[in-house]
Formats: structure tokens, sequence, C-alpha cells
């Protein structure tokens, strides 16, 4: 029965989708003002619709209900209640239809908060996200309907991945879808504005905290995926231009380029062409990034979905979100005028530049990514671009990025002076190059680059904040109101530019790491990176649906014991897998990382890591969301129009 | 992230639980073994995903480690042993691609991507740039007048 309500729910949505696109947009059209007014409710509605939807799965995988197919063969009954909760979108089908909930999430977040816009833009942009929501639920409910019941239902279900039986992995999928959709926002701000064929710096200040919010959750979703794949995985690792990860930087590339140039259009309303386009681009990236992995086409064993009719479906549904929004950019865009002009050392010049360098990056990987399969069709020649070639190409097109971002927030609008930013640096320059020079020798070209930016970044950050509030020249209580007083989209921007610094610095510090293989025998010690580990003992433990492997390793530093590890392996006996359990203890400064492998003859292979600053990349990346928030909570976001509302109240 | 997982599911299940489970394996020179690694990180285990041969734990993977340290062991330069790969399993092996004219476009990604960057700035700067026709005497006059006033 609940099953059931959920399906006929998700049907419902796709009519009031069907509703949501067609009503607000004729209306914007026709100039009608009760069928604009339709929008809010509309879509209020179908997130409504498919809210319920989603509960009846998210219920019917709680209540362990095998009769459902897709439970049948994604859960357990054994399985804490958490991963019977998450299980719900730990699957394809599952998966598409929380994709769909977001996006409607994102429908009535506009109809919630947008009361402040102009009621055509607001129709409009409601309208088309009810159209994108539309195209998705009816792949949902035609492709991969996750009501399919199962006759007669098994005893037991087939389970949930172990891999993804994992707290982190929890949480990693809303948050990263929720970046992804989000960036259905602004996409749907850009086709408004074609349709209108008007922008100004009002809908730069409108469609910026749509993005910036999209932005943080990819931030997070980005980084919590990464930090999964350190610590489950087992390999000290965090990042493997795997075509998947990529997928996931190419929206976050672009959607922080679209962060930057919205803020030119709200600023000074120039590239106002160029930020349609970027929206755009970020959306069909994350559409892209969702879907083109599951349609077969790029890599088929990453897919979920083998079946030809879903890649089909998916396909067409792709190239009609992209390839019509592109057609409506060519024939709407020239309508658009840019007005703003300035000069090429500018805050606008540095943000072109941003843009450029960014843009630069996401074509280096979207190419890379894409040119196994290229190679393959047009030239017959099979080749493989894996990590190497990435790791040589994006750097240098990110150094110079690194090297601007220091001096962009110092200069001015309009017409800059970068002597006079420079001069204010000079201090952070210096330091920067001595941490470099320090690196030189203890580590490799690349990393002591990467280490005298990401001091250079961080300290270009703090020079900004005190040269803002005139610290040091001004006394400490007037600098601490100056710091009051900061808009908080300007100490956004800092912290965030400071979170991208600390990153970088773990990413640098990877070189620095020691590792090791090790074949111990209870009592047995290992020396890794200065540091005693020592095995105690092996012993075995069982957990709720799993039996496991415990391997106890005292770790000393100059014969005082700084931390106990035990790593586990996992035997899941429903999927016949075994997963590794790596266990880590950090200082904040290093990660002490062990691994329980194999055993043999009574001893038991350990891979044992020091990495030194690894907390930092996801820290960072941490800051960086932070500072996002931040720069949300800014007054001029919050408001929408506040000039004009005042207006309103002052009397004559 | 459902892909993300599934992706290293496959390598995981693929694989046991880490790349290298043999202590033994490793060269008994740190110096060798450093090469060794390096090598190993730049070639591709062919029946993985877009991993490393250091990186997987197939066991094709286990014995083109296994080559390569015999190779370094037995003092050939970093080139001659990826060559005698790449003899064998032709440019699929290396996940660095060789830069000839296939990888053309590939290799040149990064400067076609920044010639357009500028490209398109400098035609934008052009289109804007056009200053406004010189003022005509009645302008002219006008303006003193404003001026002057």
């Amino acid at each position: 029965m609940i099953p059931e309500l959920g399906h006929f729910a998700l049907a419902l949505g796709v009519a009031l989708g069907f509703a949501q696109a067609i009503v607000p947009l004729w209306g914007a059209h026709r100039g009608d003002a009760r069928l604009m007014q339709a929008a809010p409710a509309l879509a209020l509605g179908q997130f409504l619709a498919v809210g319920i939807s989603f509960v009846c799965l998210a219920w019917s995988s709680v209540v362990s209900d095998f009769s459902v197919l897709n439970i049948a063969e994604n859960s357990n009954s054994l399985e804490p209640l958490i991963y019977k909760i998450t299980g719900t979108w730990g699957n394809h089908e599952g998966s598409i239809l929380f994709w769909c909930l977001i996006l409607t999430m994102c429908g009535a977040a506009v109809a919630a908060f947008g009361a402040g816009l102009p009621s055509s833009l607001r129709a409009r942009v409601i309208g088309v996200l009810g159209l994108a929501g539309v195209g998705f639920q009816l792949f949902a409910l035609l492709e991969s309907d996750p009501f399919v019941r199962l006759w007669p239902p098994p005893v037991d279900g087939r389970d949930m991945n172990p891999l993804l039986q994992d707290p982190g992995l929890a949480m990693h999928p809303p948050i990263l879808y929720t970046g992804y959709v989000g960036f259905a926002v602004p996409f749907a701000f850009a086709i408004a504005a074609l349709l209108e064929g008007r922008i100004d710096a009002a809908w730069g200040r409108w469609v910026r905290p749509w993005t910036l919010a999209a932005w943080c959750f990819l931030t997070g979703g980005i980084a919590l995926g990464s930090w999964w794949a350190y610590y489950e995985l087992g390999w000290g690792g965090f990042w493997f231009w795997d075509p998947v990860e990529n997928a996931s930087l190419l929206p976050w590339l672009t959607g922080t380029a679209l962060l930057h140039s919205a803020l030119v259009v709200e600023k000074r309303e120039a590239l106002k062409v160029w930020t349609v386009l970027l929206a755009i681009g970020t959306f069909s990236f994350s559409l892209s990034g969702t879907f083109l992995v599951r349609s077969g086409i790029l890599n088929s064993v990453h897919a979920f979905a083998n079946d030809p009719a879903r890649g089909v479906f998916i396909l067409a549904l792709l190239g009609l979100v992209i390839g019509g929004s592109l057609l409506l950019f060519a024939l709407r865009a020239p309508v658009l005028s840019a007005t703003g002009i300035f000069a090429p050392v500018s805050r606008e010049g540095a943000l072109v530049l941003n843009n450029i360098l960014l843009c630069s990056i996401a074509a280096v990987v979207a190419t890379g990514t894409m040119y196994p399969l290229f190679a393959d069709l047009l030239l017959g020649e099979k080749l493989s671009v894996g990590a190497p070639f990435f790791n040589a190409t994006v750097f240098p097109l990110a150094v110079p990025l690194f090297a601007a971002m220091a001096v962009g927030p110092m200069l001015s609008w309009k017409r800059a002076d970068l002597g006079a930013a420079l001069t204010k640096l000079w201090w952070a320059a210096l330091i920067a190059a001595a941490i470099g020079l320090f690196m030189a020798t203890r580590a490799a070209l690349l990393p002591t680059l990467a280490f005298a930016c990401a001091a250079w970044i961080i300290l270009g950050a703090a020079a900004d904040l005190g040269e803002r509030v005139r610290l040091f020249r001004v006394p400490l209580s007037a600098s601490g109101r100056r710091l009051l007083g900061l808009s908080r989209g300007t100490l956004g921007t800092t912290i965030a530019h400071a979170g991208l610094g600390v990153t970088i610095a773990g990413i640098a510090a990877a070189s620095l790491a020691h590792s090791s293989i090790v074949l111990l025998h209870p009592g047995q010690v290992a020396h890794v990176g200065g540091y005693d580990f020592q095995l105690t003992d092996l012993h075995d433990r069982s957990g709720p649906n799993y039996a496991a492997r415990v391997a106890v390793i005292d770790v000393r530093h100059d014969g005082r014991l700084l931390t106990v590890l035990a790593p586990e392996r996992r035997t899941f006996p429903v999927q016949q897998i075994t997963t590794t359990e790596a266990k880590i203890s950090t200082n904040g400064l290093r990660d002490l990382y062990a691994v329980l492998g194999e055993e043999r003859d009574g001893g038991a292979v350990l891979r044992l890591h020091v990495n030194w600053l690894a907390p930092w990349i996801w820290f960072g990346a941490l800051i960086m969301a932070a500072g996002g928030l931040v720069s949300l909570a800014d007054r001029r976001l919050r408001v929408g129009a506040p000039a004009r509302r005042r207006a309103r109240t002052v009397p004559a | 992230m459902i892909r993300l997982a599934l992706a290293f599911t496959l390598f995981l299940l693929a694989a046991p639980a880490f790349a290298i489970s043999d202590p033994n394996e490793a060269l008994p020179d740190p110096k060798q073994e450093a090469r060794a690694v390096a090598i190993g990180e730049q070639l591709r285990c062919l029946v993985c995903q877009n991993e490393s041969i250091e990186d997987s734990g197939a066991d094709l993977a286990r014995d083109l480690r296994h080559i390569v340290r015999q190779q370094v062991a037995a003092g050939k330069t970093d080139q001659q042993v990826i060559d005698w790969l790449v003899a064998r399993y032709g440019n699929f092996v290396r996940l660095r691609p060789p830069f000839e004219a296939s990888t053309l476009l590939l290799w040149g990604s990064p400067v076609l991507a920044l010639a357009g960057g500028a490209a398109i700035v400098l035609l934008a700067r052009r289109r804007q740039g056009e200053s406004p026709p010189p003022l005509s005497d009645a302008e002219r006059k006008r303006l003193r007048r404003l001026l002057d006033t």
C-alpha cells in the first residue's frame, strides 16, 4: 500500500510539474498576473508530492518491505536503522528519486524566498525549474521506477554495498546532490533572463546567493567524498583523477567562476552574456556529472544503468536540456547589451583572469576525461589519460590563479594601481618565498611551488583583512570595530580564499608522507617516518551484520606511547565482500594511519602511513564552505532590494 | 557519490584489501624501489579502471610490478622500462599519453583554452573599446555654454 502511495505521489508530481512548467511561463509571456501567481503554489505542491513519494520509499526501506524489488536488492533486515534510511539513496532508482526531490526542493525554495523578485522573473524561474523537474521525474517514473513490486518476496534482502555502510558516506550524497542540483537555480535564472531579454545588477544580486549556496554544498560534498576515499579505501590517497571524481570537479570549477563573474554583473553590470553562459555550462556539467556516467557512454564500468533504454532516455534528456538552452542562448544573447567599462588592471580585470584560468582548467579536465572515448571513436586509438597527465597540465594553470588570488581582492573597481596593491603584499611575498626555499631542499619542484602558493594565499588573505581594518595604523579597538563593520561578503571572500590556501598546503604535504608495507608478528615493531608501530594483538570481533578481524597497534615516538590504532578487516557474509577499516589518529598536523591486510604465518601485513598535514585538505574545504556561508549571510543578499522597500515605508 | 562509491567498489571487487599485499615485493634498495614506484605510477593496470599498477590489486598489476622491478634492478633506464611495456601493450598502458599527432588536441588543451579565453576577452574589448565619434561643432558649443554657466 505504502509503495503504491509513493508511486501515485510521483505521478502526481509529474502532473503538477507540467502545470508548473506551462502555466507560469505562459503567464509571463502574456503578462497575465494571475497565471504568474500560480507558480509558487505549484512549486510547493510538486515538492510536497515528490517528498511524499520519497518518504514512502524510505519507509518501505525502514520496515524492510522486501516485496519492493529495489529494497530487496539493496537492503537487508540486519542492517542498522541509519543505513536502512541512507540506503534509500544508495542505489540507482532511489538516487534518481532523491535527485528529483532536491530539484523540487530548489523550486520550492525559490517560491518561498523569492517574494522580492519581479513577478515575471519569478514565474519564469519557477517555470524553468518545473520543466527540468518534469523531465527527470518522467525518467524516474518510466525508466527507473523505484516502486516495482516483487512476488513472491524473498525472505531477506541482498544487503547494501558494505562500502556504503559508513557514516561519512551516508552524509555524502545528500550534500553532493544538493550542490549539483542547486546549480539548477542559477541555470533557471539564466534561462529566465534570456526569455526576458534583460539582465541588470539586480539580476546579479538575486542569482548570487543561490550560486553561493549550491557552491558551498558542492565544496562540502566533494570534500566528504575524498575524505571517505582516504579513510575507507585504505590507500592513503584522496584524489585519483577518476572520471567520476572529475565529473564532480567540473561543475565546481565553472561554478566557482560563475560565483566570481556574477559579482561583476552585480557591481558593474559587465560580463552579463558570459555569466549567463557560465550558469548554463555549470548546470550542464552537473547534469552530465550525474547522468553521463550512468548512461554507459563514458565509462560503462561505473554505470548503474547498463540498460540501453535508460541510457538513450538520459542522453535524449541531456541533449534536450543542454542543446535547448544553448540554442536559446545563441538566439537571445545578442539582446543583452554590455555596459560597464573597465581597465585591464582592476577588480573586474582580476575576476576576468580568474574566469579564464578556472574555465581553462575545467576545459583541460573535461578534455582529459573525454579524450579516451574521443580517441577510440574518431581515431581508433586506445589511450589512457590518468593522474600523471592531469598533474602535469592542471598545475601550470593553477599557479597563476593562486598568484592572482591574493592580489585580486586588493584591487579597486574600474581602474586599479597594481603597484600599490603589491606593496601591501611585500611581507607576504617574502614569507612565501622563504617557505618555498625552505621546502625546496625537502620536496620536489611541484610541492615546493604549492607550499609557496599556499603561504602566499593565506598571508594575502590576512594582508587584505589587515588592510581593511587598518591594523597597527589605528588603535586595536578601532581595528576591532572596523572588523565588525566589514561586510559579510568581504569577510566571506577572505575566509574562503584562506581556506583554499589551507587545502593546497595539505595537498602539497602529501609528497612528504611516509608509508610502508610490512609483515609483523605480534610483538614486532616497524619504523615509519620516525614513528614506531608495534603490533600487540590480533583478534576477532563481531559486528551487527559483519565479522571483523582486528589488529591492535601501539604507536610510539621517542619511546612515548602516542596512540593505539585498531584497524579492521570486515567481512559481510550477505554480499561476500571484505572491506578494510583504516584507523587514523590525527593531531591536526599529521595523521598516523594504519590498515590491516592479509595474514600469513601468524603475522599480519600492515600498511602504515605518516601523513603530514593530511587533515588540512578537508579542513581547508570546510573553511571554504564556511566562507561561502558567511558571505551568504551578507545583508545585501538576504534583503532582496532594500532600497526599494525602505523607500515605500518612509513617509513623505 | 554513488558513482564514486561504485567506482571504488568495482576496484575493490577486483582487488583484495589493498594493492601490494606482499612486503617482499619491494626491491631491497630503497632508491631503486622509489624509482620503480615512480615508473609504476605512470603505468595503467590494463584490466582496471584508470588505476596505476602501483594502486591496483589485480593479478596482472602484480605481474607488471614484478617486471618493472626486475628491469629496474637490471639497471634499465625509466624510458627503457616504459618502452618495453608500450611495445607489448601499446599506448593504452601509459597513464600519461605520449605527445604525438593523435594526442595533439589533448596536450594542446591548456594552450588552446587559454588562447580561446584571451581571444574572447580581446574581441569583447575591441567591440566595447570603440571610442564614441568626436563631438560636432554644435555639441562643442553647447558643452562650452554648459561649462561656462
